[in-house]
């Protein structure tokens, strides 16, 4: 074992990866999407400077109301509404749990807003109680349903993607790893774009960052700063909702407690990473997870050479704990440059009218 | 006292919502007395009401969620059923006021150590990695003196553990003082971190051979003496005597004076001679050891082994348990108290009445979430001159992201 020579090792390993892209790739963007929802929800709330520590329990409160009023909806629905279309698998049941899943997080979200904006609570502390919260309450909830094992509203399918396109050289499988996906992966990689756009080319994205920079000014010049972040408070629930609706309808059809599983805090370390930008955090959400992919894909098809069987004798545990020791690195390399909005966490106070 | 050191910014919601609330100073002879009566009612007042408020929302929910079982209607006696329950399992009998104790032994200790941070303005949500940790460790420890004099097993069990929590804490302390890494996320990660140093140690180099299951031997020697009841092991009584030192060190040495002051305001802290940088690791590695204390007292004195499934929810308590108790060790061992007799009564009453255990997770997070709310409760019920709920710890997001401390 010690005397492989580092560079046939690293050649192997390469030859590995370029043999397992398509599967690595697949897996890597399936594992980013609710990773990088959440960094994208950290973005929208904390631009305007609300730190939104509870985006992992607003996360765990949809997955868990999308599934639950899917069984509801299975439950209460005439069958002949309850039929599949191809696209997508979309059902109406499915609809419904999707949006209720949304309302939850807006909801979480109205009270983590009306703790940090209006009561001035200390920010981070209102994000640990949503999150304790969203433990308990889904946790008590699972356990008073899920005994009588109820049916689910299913999940959403992928769309498919022709042969002919994902066996195309050199891009067929970027096309797969992409679009081989649900619809709520597919709109949360549209929806990265849109508010990265918006962010930086709109009246609201510029708004946004002067009141998560200098409330005070903003207000100077008109803005009122309480609603602005009040709605983008809000909309980042929405986001985390979303990100939730994917663990328990789309990459799984059923709620066990705790699905979140952290991925709440790993998508806020890929907003630092990714310095507060919808698409910097999207790209570390994938950084994360194809560590955690290639670690998958170790397990699962590990060549029988000198690399593979070197890589499989480490256990399998390193892999598991692989995306949060790279989190861990990464936000210790960043020092002094990535820097959050200079408001970011302090509430605002109104000047008294004089 | 607590408030001290933290200064009064403008935007303190005590100062914003209770414009006119002069704090007297007192006068005449039987002054002391009541002053200090007068003292423990505001501090106490807001966090009792905030109990009592939690525990009418939680009947609330039970009723709500009573018909979710099938077949069944609103049922509005389960609560007193529930609560009953629960006094049952906790105080309310010989072996659950023992329980009770063996419950508030760990959360004390690891309370203590997310308290501690606070007074530095740390948030130390990495209790639950360092208990686990500690945990571990101590079972790698025993397992070398298992078959050693009591004397030499328990101190040198009980030291590995400390020590392993200490390095879990040491290392965001580290990371944040020199690199800036905000702890509330990468204690986050070292705690995923930890549990898969766990299950990796339970399954491979700790594990029992030829054991059906993965579990660690015994750890022999090293088990903690029982001192009463049942299960009241020694732990319990090492628990209560940390209560008293850390007060001691926190309010009468150098060190912990210094620790307030950087928690108040590191840049004037830096400026009157202290070393800011050197204190967070400090106190991030002193609050790690008391959490894999934590989980090394659970591991000598009740289970005495190790299994894949071991899991707690110590380490997530203990940050309710710091918050109630005010970041005060004596505040905390009171609400340890409290959080211990929850615990010890959640299982009574998910056998005796049907409702899960987890309405303790949602009672916490409502008592949480009235003392956050304390400015507004206190408007409410016309509190004057009580204490808000989370008075010390108002300045924690202030370095969030990845500031440098120098």
């Amino acid at each position: 074992m010690t005397d492989i020579p580092v560079l046939g090792f690293i050649i192997q390993f390469l030859a590995f990866l370029i043999d397992q892209l398509p599967t690595i790739s697949h897996a890597a963007v399936a594992i980013a999407i609710p990773i990088g929802l959440a960094g994208l929800c950290g973005v929208v709330s904390e631009r305007s400077g609300v730190v939104n520590i509870g985006l992992e329990g607003m996360m765990l409160t949809a997955a868990f109301v999308g599934w639950v009023v899917g069984v509801m909806a299975i439950a209460l629905l005439p069958p002949d509404l309850q039929g599949r279309t191809d696209v997508f698998g979309i059902s109406l049941p499915l609809l419904i749990g999707l949006v209720a899943a949304l309302l939850s997080g807006m909801l979480l979200a109205l009270v983590h807003a009306w703790l940090s904006i209006s009561v001035r609570a200390d920010q981070i502390i209102s994000g640990v109680i949503i999150n304790i919260a969203a433990i308990g309450l889904t946790g008590y909830l699972n356990t008073l349903i899920s005994g009588g094992s109820p049916q689910g509203a299913g999940k959403f399918t992928p769309l498919q993607v022709p042969d002919n396109i994902a066996n195309l050289p050199f891009i067929g499988w970027l096309i797969d790893a992409i679009f081989d996906q649900g619809p709520i992966a597919i709109s949360a990689i549209v929806l990265v774009i849109v508010v990265q756009i918006l962010l930086f080319r709109t009246r609201w994205g510029l708004r946004t960052r002067a009141v998560g920079e200098h409330p005070r000014a903003a207000e100077t010049v008109g803005i009122n700063v309480i609603r602005l972040r009040y709605r983008n408070v809000i909309m980042s629930g929405a986001i985390a909702a979303l990100g939730g609706a994917y663990l328990s309808m789309e990459l799984t059809s059923s709620f066990q407690a705790g699905i979140s599983a952290g991925r709440g805090f790993i998508g806020l370390a890929a907003m630092i990473v990714g310095r507060w930008t919808p698409i910097g955090a999207f790209g570390a959400a994938l950084l994360f997870a194809s560590s955690s992919a290639i670690g998958r894909a170790i397990t699962f098809a590990a060549p029988d050479n000198d690399m593979g069987n070197f890589l499989k004798d480490i256990p399998q545990q390193f892999y598991d704990a692989l995306p949060y020791i790279v989190t861990i690195v990464v936000l210790a390399g960043l020092i002094g440059r990535s820097m959050p909005p200079a408001a970011d966490g302090q509430p605002y106070e109104r000047e008294a009218a004089a | 006292m607590t408030d001290q050191l933290t200064p009064q910014s403008p935007q303190s919601p005590q100062s914003v919502n209770s414009p006119g609330e002069p704090s007297k100073p007192p006068v005449g002879w039987s002054v002391r007395a009541r002053s200090l009566l007068g003292q423990a009612w505001s501090a106490m007042a807001m966090p009792l009401l905030a109990i009592f408020l939690a525990l009418i929302v939680g009947a609330v929910v039970i009723i709500l969620t009573s018909v979710l079982k099938p077949g069944a209607t609103f049922d509005v006696g389960l609560p007193i059923r529930a609560y009953q329950a629960l006094w049952d399992g906790s105080l309310g009998s010989e072996n659950g006021r023992v329980t009770t104790l063996v419950q508030t032994a760990p959360l004390l200790l690891a309370g203590l150590g997310v308290g501690l941070g606070f007074r530095a303005g740390l948030f130390n949500i990495g209790a639950q990695g360092q208990f686990l940790v500690g945990a571990v460790f101590c079972v790698a420890g025993a397992l070398v003196v298992r078959e050693q004099d009591p004397i030499i097993a328990i101190p040198f069990s009980l030291l590995v553990g400390a020590i392993a929590g200490a390095v879990w804490g040491f290392i965001p302390g580290v990371l944040k003082a020199f690199r800036g890494a905000h702890e509330v996320v990468t204690t986050i990660m070292l705690n995923f971190i930890a549990l898969a140093l766990v299950s990796w140690m339970i399954t491979g180099p700790l594990r029992q051979p030829r054991a059906p299951q993965a579990v660690t031997p015994d750890v022999g020697n090293a088990t903690l003496p029982i001192l009463f009841g049942r299960d009241g092991h020694l732990g319990i009584l090492l628990a209560f005597l940390a209560v008293p030192i850390v007060w001691f060190v926190l309010n009468r040495m150098t060190i912990g004076f210094e620790i307030r002051a950087v928690g108040a305001n590191p840049e004037a802290s830096r400026y009157a001679g202290m070393k800011p940088r050197r204190l967070i690791v400090f106190t991030m590695s002193a609050a790690g050891m008391l959490a894999g204390l934590a989980g090394t007292i659970n591991i000598l004195g009740i289970s005495h082994h190790m299994n894949a499934s071991f899991s707690t929810t110590v380490g997530f308590d203990a940050i309710t348990v710091a918050l109630l108790g005010r970041s005060n060790p004596i505040g905390i061992m009171l609400s340890a108290l409290l959080f211990g007799m929850l615990r010890a009564g959640a299982s009574q009453m998910q056998i005796q009445a049907g409702v899960p255990a987890e309405l303790v997770d949602m009672l916490e997070a409502i008592i949480l979430f009235f003392l956050v709310a304390s400015p507004v409760l206190r408007r409410v019920f016309r509190l004057r001159g009580v204490k808000s709920g989370l008075g010390t710890t108002e300045t924690m997001t202030r370095t969030y992201g990845s500031e440098a401390i120098r």
